[in-house]
């Protein structure tokens, strides 16, 4: 069953469980005040990425009803988040999704939408442009790489075109622009079982890059390391990578990270209105505070001081300069 | 020992200067300060040190460099640049060579 990974592979000797290490560390992780609603949509997706934690795809039916829609704008309504972040799959392929975001966009000071840009390029995805451009919604767009060769490895054959192809015509409508309000960021994920460069370098060479061989702006790039889990930790598993890269990963452990992690600050709602800390506990089948519970079923945001559910997973987001 | 070359080495290098620590701290040290940001970005120093690394064909150093370049977010297509001018410079400076055997040749010939 995709979604919650199979624990097949033994963590490698050395390794500590996370929670074990934390208190070998004196440290715990802990929610602070809620500033960011995540909304997964569905896990249905036109890709089948390689490092997909959540192992979404075309074949996947999973989507958010109308129902849990109204839920979850109803809660945003009520408890006022700082951000709206729409996340899947590719939300793009989720009936209703214009109509959605016009109803989220007004309810936080930002709101954003992840796309892998080739959903978005999609003739049926015309209306859901315009109202992401009038509504002003930051997109937050894939692009592991520059490379045709690394990026088609991790997204599939052509993508890499396709994403160009649309970037401009995002530029175009304003998408990157300096003053535009139109924020177009890029998040880039390592094309393999090696860790991702520092952001800053890395944003200043995508830049240069993108602006000099494709004539392309974008607003920042953020780097993220892939996490052990789906269809990744598969892949990590077949090519003989899990124990070196998840070895990587507690080697790198940064206790620095713990006070920026997303998780802390961040409530994660799953297409079927579960709610979660982080899209990687979503994908892990962790709830938020141990216990299976919707959207409409909290009273509010979660309180500052509640345990954070953790996983050996969350060695991915402590890593190095960490997951915020 | 069944091969001369063990992939673990590499994790315990820093054991090899054991019996002699102050020139194993300083070296290291020294090390360390020549890979951090300076003129250079680590992601340039890493790729010379690949381009060095096929050089003298050190498997240590080819796994280590390999594994830094992609961290440092080089693409395989600057790395395999990289191997190109290593032996662009390794084929070339055989050729160059040939002036020696060409004088020396011209100079026996009629």
């Amino acid at each position: 069953m995709p979604g919650s990974a199979a624990a097949c592979t033994v963590r490698p000797d050395g390794v500590a469980p996370f929670a074990r290490n934390l208190e070998a560390h004196g440290l715990a992780l802990v929610r602070d005040a809620a500033l960011t609603l995540q909304v997964n949509v569905g896990l249905l997706c036109n890709l089948a990425c390689r490092h997909c934690h959540l192992e979404a795809g075309p074949a996947r039916t999973e989507v958010m009803s109308p129902d849990t829609m109204r839920q979850v704008a109803e809660h945003a309504r009520t408890h006022a988040y700082a951000a709206i972040d729409v996340t899947g799959g590719a939300p793009e392929l989720v009936p209703g999704i214009a109509g959605f975001m016009a109803r989220l966009a007004p309810l936080a000071k930002r709101t954003m939408f992840r796309t892998n840009l080739l959903a978005l390029a999609r003739e049926e995805s015309r209306e859901l442009l315009e109202v992401l451009v009038e509504n002003q919604v930051a997109l937050v767009a894939s692009l592991p790489s520059l490379a045709a060769s690394q990026a088609e490895a991790q997204r599939g054959k052509g993508v890499l075109d396709h994403s160009l192809a649309m970037l401009r015509r995002l530029n175009d409508l304003g998408y990157g622009a300096e003053g535009s309000g139109l924020d177009l960021d890029l998040v880039s994920n390592p094309t393999g079982a090696f860790l991702p460069p520092g952001q800053e370098a890395a944003e200043r060479r995508f830049k240069a890059d993108l602006a000099r061989r494709h004539g392309i702006a974008f607003n920042r790039l953020y780097v993220f390391a892939n996490v052990p889990l789906g269809r990744y930790r598969k892949w990590l598993e077949a090519s003989g990578n899990y124990e070196g890269y998840v070895r990587r990963l507690a080697d790198a452990f940064n206790p620095c990270t713990l006070a920026g992690l997303m998780c802390r600050t961040l409530v994660s709602v799953g297409w079927d209105g579960q709610v979660y800390d982080c899209d990687f506990n979503q994908a892990e089948g962790l709830p938020m505070g141990g216990v299976p519970r919707r959207i409409h079923e909290l009273d509010g945001p979660p309180a500052a001081g509640a345990r954070i559910a953790v996983g050996d997973h969350c060695y991915a987001c402590t890593a190095g300069a960490g997951f915020t | 020992m069944d091969t001369y070359y063990d992939p673990s080495d590499l994790q315990q290098f820093g054991d090899v200067c054991k019996d002699a620590p102050e020139l194993g701290k300083a070296f290291f040290d020294y090390y360390g300060k020549i890979f951090a940001e300076g003129a250079l970005s680590g992601r340039e120093k890493c790729l010379m040190g690949l381009a060095v690394a096929l050089t003298v064909q050190c498997p240590y150093c080819i796994e280590s460099f390999t594994k830094q370049c992609l961290e440092q977010g080089s693409t395989l297509e600057e790395m395999t640049e990289a191997a190109h001018v290593v032996t662009a410079i390794r084929g070339g400076a055989s050729l160059v060579h040939g002036m020696q055997m060409r004088r020396m040749a011209e100079k026996l010939s009629m």
